[in-house]
């Protein structure tokens, strides 16, 4: 099969929906004519020209709220956030707004609306451009939250999510743009991910990894390097965050009887801390040991390298929470 | 042009003593793009103090409209009197209403085409009215029961209605903006001929989303009419600390934007200002920023209590300037109006607000399982769950 970078993945996805429905338009800061500031949306501007792909005043709050508007009156919009640490300042449109719409109107007014830019640590850009934001949405009922890791959920999943009538907020990745993958190529037909299902992307018998985003491979590289010792290790990639799929990561812990939650955010009440709360109520006669998470520093992030490094979970530090859980080494 | 005042009804006349500022971005440095944006310091006004209108600015409405329009005034305030006795009866949570600012909302609203859309600041029930809603869905409302258009889910005075054309109030300040800016912009791409007039008081300019909706829409041209009601104080912060500007108006020069200043308290001025504004955007002009002088006759919301910021003074000489003292005084002297047919008007408004209270008071809530719905389009299995769970525990007994 053919393979794609995670960039390319997120660009045919947008641009399929934008060819299959004329609903659909992209709006953010430098999309257009600069094609992008992470080149997503490279060539879209030349494709579907300023009408559909709109280089916005720089202010979140200001092209979140009139994607809404836009999203209101019918049409599908992709809002870009340059990164997700910037959408802090559209928090409210999102927060009290879109997510809020349908059920405040008591089911008269829809928001089908994507909310989508990188999200997290990228390389050294410090404490106001490395934070993992999908806590702070994945908390709110109304938003739809998904963080796929490989380029082929990355085209399926946000295709769907254009497709969704719900606000989607949809987190990638700064050092996953780059990442290659297999895609199926447009012509063998629609690729589609449904929200709301986990996927197993290593299988293994004596521990979970449940992980999502740019994680799912520091996972993956814990899990080859556990395989060294002897300990089967499976790899939960989660995709999405809201809906969480709690079926997957009960039928991996059935198998494994322990597991590990690691995630790039901080721990305080985020994610991890509410997969561990369903984990041990929905699965407590299957655990053999406690669940570990593994999480960015409880701290913002500092600038320099080598310190920045020691705040991320690695390989190593998910190895080390697998092999407590297994209670070796 | 740049010395040109704009009426509002598409005509415009030279002024004669023109503080006009276009003139800092304009006439000195010669390197503007186009010609400067046009605002109007004059407030426009078409009811003269003598109760005559001026010919020069009529907009010429039939008799029976303005009769019906003055009508819809007085229902408004006699609704909005009647809710404040019941939020302290302790029968309702909760009102935020319009006394004073009457013409500024039915004025605009009757303006509004058919299709325009409203997205309303929160003291625009008189505009919800007057586009249809029936009285008792809004007095449901103010209940929250179970035949509340928006389902028990929402503050009093927060509507929605969708068939009316009128966008969901919204609590935080001035979110509204660019949503109306988003959604007449995306219209326009639609080809779809409509407007949208958002509403705001002068406290909103403040906000971040009045930049972003004034910019966004000047810069796309999107047609939104930005109604920005100035009445004198945003809860306790009066005008003049709200901003260093001389008028509210002048804010939209910085955006390239047309601007109006408009007696809001003159009903005939409003309707013809707004008439202007919609006709101009749906021409492909763009959007139009009009300040609206009015004042805020009453508190905040029923959760204020002024008298603990201004003087009662300064209320009393707004009382002279009431637009519905103001409308009742042209109507008269124009015999179109009499005492008889006021107290007709205020006892009818008052007998079908009562029954529409009756009636909600005797609404049940909404049902339990209701507040699971219109989360997300189709329910969830985690909302499923907790649905039944609620309805088979402690909770779901003793409910109605």
């Amino acid at each position: 099969m053919r393979e794609i970078r995670y960039r390319e993945a997120l660009r045919e996805a947008i641009a399929e929906e934008m060819e299959r429905d004329a609903r659909v338009f992209i709006v953010g800061e430098e999309v257009g004519r600069y094609q992008g500031a992470y080149k997503v949306t490279e060539g879209l501007f030349d494709r579907f020209g300023a009408e559909r792909v709109i280089d916005a005043p720089i202010a979140e709050a200001g092209f979140a709220g009139v994607g809404i508007g836009a999203a209101m009156v019918g049409l599908r919009p992709i809002v870009e956030f340059m990164t997700w640490n910037f959408s802090a300042v559209a928090f409210d449109q999102i927060l009290s707004n879109a997510a809020k719409l349908r059920q405040m109107s008591g089911g008269q007014v829809s928001c089908p609306i994507v909310f989508r830019g990188p999200n997290g640590s990228a390389r050294q850009v410090g404490a106001q451009h490395s934070q993992s934001m999908e806590s702070f949405y994945a908390h709110v009922p109304g938003l739809k939250v998904v963080a796929p890791a490989f380029p082929r959920d990355a085209k399926g999943l946000l295709k769907t999510a254009i497709r969704d009538d719900d606000p989607v907020c949809f987190f990638e990745c700064e050092t996953l743009y780059n990442v290659l993958g297999e895609v199926p190529e447009p012509s063998e037909g629609e690729l589609l991910v449904e929200l709301g299902k986990a996927h197993v992307a290593r299988a293994g018998t004596d521990v979970s990894l449940i992980s999502w985003s740019r994680i799912t491979h520091v996972a993956l590289q814990a899990a080859e390097l556990l395989a060294g010792e002897g300990i089967s290790a499976e790899v939960v990639d989660l995709r999405s965050l809201r809906p969480l799929d709690e079926a997957t990561l009960v039928a991996s812990l059935a198998k494994t009887h322990r597991a590990v939650v690691a995630h790039e955010g901080w721990p305080y009440g985020g994610v991890g801390a509410e997969i561990v709360d369903r984990l041990q109520r929905l699965a407590f006669d299957e655990l053999d040991a406690p669940i570990l998470r593994v999480s960015g520093a409880d701290f913002p992030m500092p600038y320099n390298a080598k310190l920045e490094q020691a705040c991320l979970p690695q390989p190593q530090t998910i190895a080390e929470a697998a092999r407590k859980v297994c209670y070796r080494g | 042009m740049s010395n040109s005042v704009l009426l509002g009804i598409g005509e415009t006349k030279t002024m004669s003593a023109t503080p006009t500022t276009t003139s800092h971005a304009a006439a000195e440095s010669g390197a503007r793009k186009g010609e400067p944006p046009q605002v109007s310091f004059d407030v426009f006004r078409v009811l003269r103090d003598d109760g005559t209108l001026d010919p020069a600015t009529d907009p010429k409405l039939a008799d029976e409209h303005v009769v019906d329009l003055y009508r819809s005034m007085v229902r408004t305030r006699v609704i909005d009197e009647r809710l404040v006795v019941l939020q302290r009866q302790g029968r309702i949570g909760f009102h935020i209403g319009s006394l004073g600012e009457e013409a500024t909302i039915i004025g605009s609203a009757a303006a509004a085409r058919p299709q325009d859309w409203i997205f309303p600041c929160y003291r625009e029930f008189g505009a919800l009215l007057l586009r249809g809603m029936p009285l008792q869905r809004y007095v449901d409302n103010m209940f929250g029961n179970a035949n509340d258009p928006v389902r028990g889910r929402q503050m009093p005075d927060h509507y929605t209605g969708r068939q009316y054309k009128f966008g969901s109030v919204s609590s935080p300040i001035g979110t509204q903006i660019t949503q109306a800016v988003g959604f007449a912009w995306a219209a326009k791409m639609k080809k779809d001929d409509l407007a949208t007039l958002t509403y705001f008081g002068e406290g909103a300019t403040s906000s971040n989303e009045f930049h972003c909706g004034m910019n966004f829409a000047a810069v796309f041209k999107a047609p939104t009419i930005f109604l920005c009601r100035n009445n004198g104080w945003a809860i306790s912060v009066p005008a003049s600390k709200q901003s260093a500007s001389d008028t509210f108006a002048e804010k939209a020069i910085a955006y390239g934007m047309r601007g109006v200043r408009c007696d809001g308290n003159d009903l005939f001025a409003v309707y013809a200002t707004v008439r202007d504004a919609i006709a101009r955007a749906a021409a492909g002009e763009g959007p139009t920023l009009v300040e609206l002088l009015t004042y805020r006759l009453s508190g905040h919301s029923t959760s204020d209590d002024p008298k603990a910021y201004r003087k009662e003074q300064e209320v009393e000489g707004w009382k002279l300037k009431d637009p519905v003292v103001r409308m009742r005084a042209y109507l008269q002297k124009k015999g179109l109006w009499s005492e008889q047919k006021q107290a007709q008007v205020e006892e009818e408004t008052d007998a079908a607000l009562k029954a529409c209270v009756k009636a909600a008071e005797e609404t049940p809530a909404p049902s339990l399982e209701s507040m699971f719905d219109d989360v997300f389009a189709e329910m969830p299995w985690h909302l499923r769950e907790q649905r039944d769970e609620l309805l088979k525990g402690p909770r779901a007994k003793g409910h109605h």
